[in-house]
């Protein structure tokens, strides 16, 4: 299959490695990738805030870039929840026809990474190796919006050699919320000490998740507490590179 | 004796209130279990109904409905209510509702009322109004009674003393009530609220009470409770004032079949209500029950005279707006304050309104028609955990987003918006998201940006441990990794097509 990556604002600037994974990951799968240059953002932070306005011509622009695509795959479990809840009313309020039905037709071809593997591709095993202690954290817009469900422990299982240990309160948010960390920084904190504590009982030695927000605000607290777990994005252990933790 | 009000019009904004209560460990740590061990049997008796998602969703018909037809239905209530004796009235804000009640009061000439299940009441203030009328308020929800014996405020919905713990509300029992020889056990807690109620209840001729729900079918109100008190302050009093918003209206008396599934489950994990009392006009009032006149005198039952005050209060506002108007679907359960993540870490004052939690962080704006709470809307991480459980299928963090877009018009709105440094920098982030070329010139700007704020840990990899004006928020609790040297679409390029 040819596969369209939407790598994400954030993935791009911050996380290239969780990109070099999915490329990977689908390379060995025998898909065919293909990065759109002039993609940038899909308007997630903006909207969010309360800058719909600001937010609109990237929902054009996303449409723009990937109109012909067979399949999107995007490593950020909130960017395509921001997409699948939000672009077709925002299309509805630009309200041009056309634009209307391009979102109509490429929403059903986007999909969050593990959501391609185990929904699309039908599959658990991507041949992947990773020999360390991981704990998984469900993304709340994984796991609320896109319905995951267990489809990312599914694919961790199958991977040889992991030591695969369950969080508790998995499905407690972990505080990120995008600009809610800055703008109610003291609330964000304290729940985010209760996910770092749950993921220091685990005794892993890396968190993963199918979304790098969170793993930016897990990870920010992780080094602040000088604890030396890591996080790592799940197509990074799918990758099956051992050097991908970091 | 009553502490002061929440009032969203005086209130610090929610980040400011949130940092005081974190220093709050004991309400804090009640907060948490309490809210664990309702969340905990909610999950229970909800696991045990086969259609709860149908039932969801037929409560959410229902509620929107209602809406969409809500000044017929309100008519139709008034018209039956009126056939079955009662009186109706109408109050567009606080202040009127306020003057309504006072008013009625003082014609039933009582100086002293009982009350209950009266968040409607808070949320207008009502008792200080009434205290400085000469009128005396007396709470008899046994959660309300502690909060109003102990000058507090509510914290929640459902449960508005769920902040406090047994031995918190034994020594303000043993202080204001007199007691002090009073247990800590639940049994002793309760005889004495029994005893302290018993005697206003036979004593008080007028009585105030929320409602649930109104049937426009029957003109009929509805009250769910546990205790048994509101059923006291239902049938002992000679005048029953009830006060309800204008959303509170069912069409049908069937839909309470869906509503009394949803509510008590929701709210506190109770299959059914242990007390539910619907109330249609004045005892009386049903002349074809073929009882003459002095044989009906045995029987008396409930208030000879019965009003209701339908109340406004900025609703019609939130109906008129598309988006908004999914709030009034509201049944005030409480679901989704106990599995908020923000509210169980604040409690419920910091949202300086009697609506807490997620509903309050979507309602209590809107009720102020926009002009005070604004930073409410913005409590929340958009976890989703609320829309999940709500009963009536509010998509709160769809609402919360659509606010937080009014807010920033407001904000942006004039000469002072040209000057607000968030609306600047999201300006300014939008315009380079809107080309690759300014995208890449801004991930290269940044790497240089960083470099004086970055420190080399042990590892040497390079990290942010202070971020200077908004971005502080983010370094107060954790640090940032350093941007890394090559984007994935230099990477990408680099690369070349066809891989290397
Ligand atoms: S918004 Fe929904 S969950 Fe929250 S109190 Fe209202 S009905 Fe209950």
């Amino acid at each position: 299959m040819r596969v369209s990556l939407f790598i994400t604002c954030y993935n791009d600037t911050l996380f290239p490695e969780t990109g070099k994974a999915v490329v990977r990951v689908l390379e060995r799968l025998g898909h065919t990738v293909e990065f759109p240059q002039g993609q940038t953002c899909c308007g997630q932070m903006h909207y969010n805030t309360g800058y719909q306005a600001e937010a609109m011509p990237l929902l054009s622009r996303f449409v723009e870039q990937f109109k012909g695509a067979e399949a999107v795959v995007v490593p950020s479990s909130s960017c395509v929840a921001m997409m699948r809840d939000h672009y077709p009313k925002m299309a509805l309020a630009i309200g041009r026809v056309e634009l209307i039905a391009e979102v109509d037709a490429l929403l059903p071809k986007v999909f969050e990474f593990s959501e391609f593997l185990t929904k699309r591709l039908g599959l658990e095993d991507v041949g992947a190796y990773y020999p360390h202690r991981v704990t998984y954290h469900a993304s709340c817009h994984g796991l609320r919006n896109l319905v995951l469900g267990d489809g990312p422990m599914r694919l961790l299982k199958a991977v040889r050699g992991i030591d695969l240990v369950e969080l508790q309160g998995l499905e407690q948010c972990c505080g990120f919320g995008g600009t809610f960390a800055v703008k109610n920084a003291d609330v964000s904190s304290a729940m985010l000490a209760e996910k770092t504590t749950a993921v220091l009982n685990t005794k892993a030695e890396a968190c993963t998740a199918c979304d790098n927000s969170c793993l930016m605000h897990i990870q920010g607290a992780l080094h602040r507490q000088r604890t030396g777990v890591k996080t790592v994005h799940l197509a990074e252990i799918l990758a099956g590179d051992e050097g991908a933790l970091r | 004796m009553s502490g002061a009000g929440l009032d969203p019009k005086t209130a610090p904004t929610f980040p400011m209130a949130a940092k005081a209560m974190m220093g709050d460990v004991q309400l804090r740590k009640n907060v948490r279990h309490a809210t664990d061990v309702i969340q905990e049997k909610r999950a229970r008796v909800v696991s045990e109904m086969p259609d709860w998602q149908e039932l969801r969703e037929a409560g959410k018909q229902i509620r929107r409905h209602t809406m969409e037809h809500l000044d017929f239905y309100l008519e139709e209530f008034e018209a039956n209510c009126t056939r079955a004796g009662g009186v109706v009235h109408w109050a567009r804000d606080a202040e009127e509702a306020r003057r309504i009640v006072i008013g009625l009061v003082k014609a039933s000439g009582s100086d002293e009322v009982i009350k209950i299940k009266s968040m409607t009441t808070e949320e207008i203030q009502l008792n200080s109004a009434l205290e400085a009328a000469g009128i005396h308020p007396y709470e008899t929800d046994l959660a309300e009674l502690i909060i109003q014996l102990g000058a507090d405020r509510p914290s929640h919905i459902v449960v508005p003393a769920l902040h406090k713990n047994r031995e918190q509300i034994r020594e303000i029992f043993q202080r204001e009530m007199n007691l002090p020889e009073l247990g800590g056990r639940p049994e002793d807690l309760a005889d004495a609220a029994r005893m302290f109620l018993r005697e206003k209840f036979l004593r008080v001729k007028t009585a105030v009470s929320g409602a649930n729900f109104l049937i426009a079918e029957t003109g009929g109100v509805c009250v769910v409770e546990s205790e048994g008190n509101g059923r006291m302050c239902l049938t002992l009093p000679e005048t029953l004032i009830t006060i309800a918003g204008i959303d509170k209206v069912l069409p049908r008396f069937q839909d309470l079949e869906v509503m009394l599934q949803l509510l008590p489950r929701s709210a506190t994990g109770e299959r059914m209500n242990p007390y539910n009392s619907i109330w249609t006009g004045v005892d009386g009032a049903s002349a074809g029950d073929g009882l003459r006149d002095g044989a009906r005198d045995g029987l008396r039952d409930g208030p000879r005279v019965f009003h209701v005050v339908l109340m406004d209060n900025a609703r019609t506002e939130i109906l008129a707006d598309d988006e908004g108007r999914q709030t009034l679907n509201c049944i005030r359960c409480g679901a989704c304050q106990n599995v908020c993540p923000v509210y169980r870490q604040t409690g419920g004052h910091a949202y300086g309104s009697v609506y807490a939690g997620p509903i309050g962080a979507i309602l209590t704006p809107q009720l102020q028609e926009m002009h005070h709470a604004q930073s409410l809307p913005y409590a929340s991480s958009l976890c989703g955990a609320c829309y999940e459980v709500c009963p009536v299928k509010i998509n709160i963090p769809e609402v919360l987003i659509h606010l937080r877009n009014k807010v920033v018009k407001q904000n942006t709105a004039g000469v002072a918006g040209l000057f607000d440094v968030e609306a600047g920098a999201m300006k300014a982030m939008a315009l380079i998201f809107r080309s690759e070329r300014r995208f890449r010139a801004a991930q290269r700007l940044g790497r240089i940006a960083e470099r004086p704020l970055v420190r080399r840990d042990a590892q040497g990899e390079g990290w942010i441990g202070w971020l200077p004006g908004l971005l502080g928020g983010w370094t107060q609790a954790r640090d940032l990794g350093e941007m890394p040297k090559e984007t994935f679409r230099d990477w990408w390029e680099r690369r070349g097509e066809n891989g290397n």
